[in-house]
């Protein structure tokens, strides 16, 4: 009845079907959208997966905890809408031209014009025993579903292949915990990408991430094996064993149709297109990896889009009023992390491409970096660049190449260290062609054009041009670009928090300080910003939260607030990937009873958690369900505990080593000190998280020098750090005072966190915050210690105030009955909510 | 055919009684189960007293995160439009239309809701 429906004859249309749903397929049906080509041709799409197209770029994050869906391009609703008839499952079989029409397992289906978008398929070397049960390949969901399966009762694997797809395969099996090689033809990973030096690098730091690395090996065959499942038997008869095996060694283009329709095909395959992307047969055009124009195959989405929008222009040929664009190839340039390790490969790195071209190269054996340039004959322009262990310079680099910019008179400066100061591109060198967003075809003169035409900030600019909403790789030069352009028209780059209000979050600090205002809608009504419609946002919300309790410490659950805090902070608990959440209870110091663990592990049997030690020093109960925390909380409240604000934008944990209670070199009690820092500061609000670590002597078994405060003992007393960090960009804390007695410690970091609380911008860690303070550490001794500002004993008395009011959050919950109605999962119904699933894995549960 | 549809969707989209006042948490969500047409659904009710329309029924399945969240998110409004924001990846949807603003390839179904009396009242 389908059928019916979407081939309803509609005699004004022609018929247009699209073989391919992948990637590039999805992207023509957007663009013919765009066109308005559904009141022109009647649109039938033929997908042989069973998923509508997904992001086959970030495939591999199906193994790190993305789903189909959330992969999905697309949704059916989508394609419904605009009359596009979607057949999922259901390949092509043949392509009758005689006829005009396509044929299927289900039917045939008359045609007046086809696209082919079928992509490619890996290639599996014809070596005996390449069809053995557990021999895989890695391109689609379905291939990824099986790797899983074969993986789950395996211990090795094998990558065969040692080009950028094997590396992300075998940066997949070793996510799924299986010992793993890859295997290589040529002499060096990656070969056409990197040459022999950095493909030597780039061995030596995959080897070290404990990835076996076999080169110049052809397998001869694959048989049973030994201590594994397979066998494999290499040309010198030396063998490898392992249970799985992906093959990887390459693509090939799905051209069987154009080739059994006898149309013009490439030598080593690929359906021959032209600059509109129509085959030799007119009525027929291909898209994306499938297609061979000017004898090359591009292997990349990008240059799959800008073909899919030739195609598209192609269709609507006569209707379109400008210039239909034509596809005139593309730049094969790529950026990639593989294994964690950078490498970027630009134009002809390997310069065998231009005649009388000149290298530079600069390699670090210390650091593990290897960077190239291939500059022209006369000195003038870049030609090509290889990177590897190091992209920072890949998009400057990539400037000069793809804009033809005259390098520097010394060229080599681009890539030495940058303590030679090598001189960055900034926006304003670009020129108007300068391309910034390759995914959605946007030059930097289509930013000046959307900025012009009135978009006033990035989010407008994206939403204009839809630059930056592709991979991704270009936000940072979009971002630079964009302010650069702004501020060069007199646009003040604009600080505000958010629309609603045109303060920063120092200025809304201060506001509320002053002011004395005790809630947001007080706030909105009388600092909003004129523009702002009153509600707020996920921005400023959180944010003035945040301010509000950092000055006056009421509940965060108090009706009046409750709305503008961050779901962690709503129901005290970390939502957790399926809409679970975590509870951490405080443990100060982390230092426990045994009673306490007992009851720790006596709740997380009853309401069956998953159990973790964290990494500050507590223990995390995973997997409760909305409706059971308040009960886990009242049986941990019983027994002592309480919150560990392990959601909140505020203090964490105090780490803390054993120091001199048990320790033969402690020379203070660090876990007395660490459990009076953590009492004392527990509750505070602030721009971001706080984390502290005491150590008991130099040893600083504690890492108190990674913390935003780390103190450590000395013979005298305690020697203070701040603004350290580990996360995403570690940094060392940085030495404060020296020789502090306990009291002139806690002043000081009183002092300290009070001036953090006021001045730090939203979601600033304090190093982040140190690093942009003017006047730098200087400047806040000045004002901590020695006072400049006279701030000193109204910081003090803010602190007080806060520890003052300090109270339990769930304590204060569980006792009032209006804030429990909230902890329902459904008002209409007790039933938990069967969508959350759970499988056991080691012994406790897991998300399924 | 067209009867038979029409007659069925007027039988399933009739209005029902889904909780009272009292459940709803001011300028916040909360979660619900509700019968539609095509089988029964979680939606999320939102409650922003003094506003004109003052209640909004959209998805609660965040269909990017695969978990039944969005009544869990920050209500709020961006360039005059009421939106809520998912607690995980925080995309924005549009309340009275369900449109996701970062991705034009999604949307969230939504349904009539109003009080009636203290009765919280949706059509589905
Ligand atoms: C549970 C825990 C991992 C573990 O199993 O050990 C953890 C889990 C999370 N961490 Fe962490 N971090 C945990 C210790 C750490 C540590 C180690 C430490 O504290 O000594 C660090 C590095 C130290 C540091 O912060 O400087 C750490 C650096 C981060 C970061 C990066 C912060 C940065 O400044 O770069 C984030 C992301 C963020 O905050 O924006 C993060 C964020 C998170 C979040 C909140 C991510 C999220 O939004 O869901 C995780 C929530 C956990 C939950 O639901 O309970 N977590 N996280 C640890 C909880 C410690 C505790 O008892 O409270
Ligand atoms: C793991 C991995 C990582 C990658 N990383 C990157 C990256 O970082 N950057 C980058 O630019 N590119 C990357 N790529 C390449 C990128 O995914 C492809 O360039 C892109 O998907 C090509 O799109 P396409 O539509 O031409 O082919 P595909 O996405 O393969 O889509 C073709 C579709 O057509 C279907 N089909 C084939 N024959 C028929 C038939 N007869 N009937 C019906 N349907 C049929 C196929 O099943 C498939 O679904 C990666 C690829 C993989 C596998
Ligand atoms: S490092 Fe921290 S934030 Fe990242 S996955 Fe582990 S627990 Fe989560
Ligand atoms: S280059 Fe991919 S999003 Fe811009």
């Amino acid at each position: 009845m389908n059928t019916l429906e979407s081939n309803t004859i509609n005699p004004d249309k022609q018929h247009l079907i699209i073989i391919g749903n992948g990637m590039v397929g999805h992207h023509l049906v957007e663009q013919l959208v765009a066109r308005g080509a559904t009141s022109r041709y009647t649109i039938t799409v033929f997908g042989e997966e069973r998923h509508l197209a997904y992001d086959r770029v970030h495939l591999s994050e199906y193994f790190s905890g993305r789903d189909a869906e959330s992969l999905a391009l697309s949704t059916a609703e989508y394609y419904a809408e605009h009359g596009i008839a979607l057949r999922l499952h259901e390949s092509v079989t043949a392509i009758d031209r005689d006829s005009a029409e396509v044929v299927t397992e289900q039917g045939r289906y008359a045609y007046d014009r086809i696209v082919l978008a079928t992509g490619s398929y890996p290639f599996v070397p014809p070596i005996p025993g390449n069809d053995r049960a557990g021999c895989l390949v890695y391109r689609t969901l379905e291939d990824l579903d099986e790797i899983r399966a074969a993986a789950e009762d395996a211990a090795t694997g094998v990558v065969v292949g040692g080009g950028l797809l094997g590396l992300e395969a075998a940066n997949a099996l070793r996510g799924l915990e299986l010992e793993t090689a890859v295997v290589e033809f040529a002499p060096r990973l990656m070969p056409m990408q990197v040459d022999s030096e950095g493909g030597e690098l780039l061995r030596e730091k995959i080897q070290s991430l404990g990835v076996q690395v076999l080169t110049e090996r052809a397998t001869q065959r694959i048989e049973d094996g030994e201590a594994s499942r397979h066998r494999m038997v290499f040309q010198d008869d030396k063998v490898l064993e392992a249970d799985l095996i992906v093959f990887s060694a390459g693509i090939r283009p799905r051209d069987e149709l154009a080739r059994a329709c006898a149309l013009e095909m490439g030598e080593r395959g690929g359906v021959v297109i032209d600059d509109q992307c129509l085959t030799s047969d007119p009525a027929i055009l291909a898209v994306g990896e499938v297609a061979l124009w000017n004898n090359s195959i591009f292997g990349l989405v990008a240059p799959g889009y800008q073909m899919a929008r030739a195609a598209a222009d192609t269709l609507m040929c006569d209707a379109l009023e400008g210039d239909a664009e034509r596809f005139q190839g593309a730049d094969m340039s790529t950026k990639l992390k593989l294994l964690g390790v950078d490498v970027g490969s630009i134009g002809d790195a390997h310069g065998d491409r231009t005649p009388g071209a000149r290298m530079f190269r600069y390699l670090d054996p210390l650091k593990q970096q290897y960077r190239k340039l291939v500059v022209s004959s006369d000195g003038k322009r870049l030609v090509g660049a290889m990177l590897v262990g190091d992209n920072s310079v890949y998009d400057s680099l990539m400037q000069y190449y793809a804009n033809r910019i005259d390098l520097p008179d010394d060229p080599a400066s681009l890539i030495l260290p940058s303590s030679q100061g090598a001189p960055a591109l900034g926006p304003d060198a670009l020129p108007d062609t300068a391309m910034i967003c390759s995914c959605h075809n946007v030059s930097k003169g289509d930013v000046c054009a959307s900025i012009d035409a009135g978009a006033g900030d990035l989010a407008a600019i994206k939403g204009d041009t839809r630059a930056s909403t592709g991979c991704g790789g270009c936000a940072a030069l979009l971002k630079s670009v964009v302010d650069h352009e702004l501020e060069s028209r007199g646009v003040e780059v604009d600080h505000s928090i958010c629309e609603h209000f045109a303060h920063t979050r120092q200025e809304l600090y201060d506001i509320v300080r002053v002011e004395g205002i005790k809630t947001f809608s007080e706030l909105m009504r009388t600092h909003g910003a004129d523009s702002s419609h009153g509600l707020g946002c996920d921005i400023c919300k959180p944010a003035v939260a945040s301010i509000l309790a950092s000055c006056f410490n009421e509940p965060i659950t108090d009706a009046a607030h409750v709305g503008l805090q961050d779901t962690n902070d709503t129901f005290m608990a970390n939502m957790q990937k399926n809409g679970t959440y975590s509870v951490v209870p405080r443990i100060a110091g982390g230092e426990i009873t045994p009673d306490k663990l007992v009851v720790l592990g006596q709740v997380a049997q009853k309401f069956d958690l998953y159990t973790k030690i964290t990494g500050g020093q507590r223990i995390d109960l995973f997997g409760a369900r909305l409706e059971d925390l308040p009960a886990i909380w009242g049986e941990l409240i019983d027994a002592g505990f309480e919150t560990g604000h392990a959601y909140g934008k505020s203090l964490r944990t105090v780490k803390s080593c054993v120091g001199s209670t048990w320790c033969r070199y402690g020379v203070q009690d660090s876990v007395g000190m660490a459990i009076r820092l953590e009492n004392r500061y527990k509750g505070l609000r602030s721009p971001h998280k706080i984390k502290f670590g005491v150590s008991g002597c130099t040893r600083e078994c504690a890492e108190a020098q990674s913390k935003d405060i780390g103190v450590i003992a000395t013979d005298n007393g305690w020697n203070l750090y701040v603004c350290g960090n580990g996360g995403m960009r570690p940094r060392h804390a940085e030495l404060f005072a020296t020789d502090l007695d306990d009291d002139a410690l806690f002043q000081t970091i009183d002092r300290f966190l009070m001036f953090y609380v006021r001045t730090a911008d939203r979601l600033q860690r304090t190093s982040v915050w140190r690093e942009n303070l003017e006047g730098g550490l200087d400047y806040l001794k000045e004002v901590i210690i020695d006072d400049s500002l006279g701030l000193g004993a109204e910081l003090e008395s803010q602190m007080q105030g806060v520890v003052d009011s300090y109270e339990c959050e769930w304590a204060n919950a569980i006792s009032d009955p209006e804030k429990l109605k909230r902890f329902r999962s459904f008002v209409n119904d007790s039933r938990p909510d069967p969508d959350i699933i759970f499988t056991s894995e080691r012994g406790q549960l897991r998300p399924a | 055919m067209t009867t038979a549809t029409a007659a069925a969707k007027t039988m399933t989209q009739a209005w029902q009684h889904l909780c009272t006042r009292d459940d709803l948490v001011p300028h916040s969500g909360i979660a619900a189960w509700v019968e539609t047409h095509e089988g029964p659904a979680q939606v999320a009710i939102f409650y922003i007293p003094g506003q004109e329309q003052e209640l909004y029924a959209i998805d609660h399945h965040d269909p990017i995160a695969g978990a039944n969240v969005i009544a869990r998110g920050i209500i709020g409004d961006l360039k005059g439009q009421q939106v809520v924001a998912s607690p995980l990846y925080k995309q924005h949807y549009r309340l009275g239309d369900g449109q996701c603003l970062e991705n034009p390839g999604l949307r969230l179904r939504t349904w009539p809701v109003c009080f009636k009396g203290e009765a919280v009242m949706i059509q589905a």
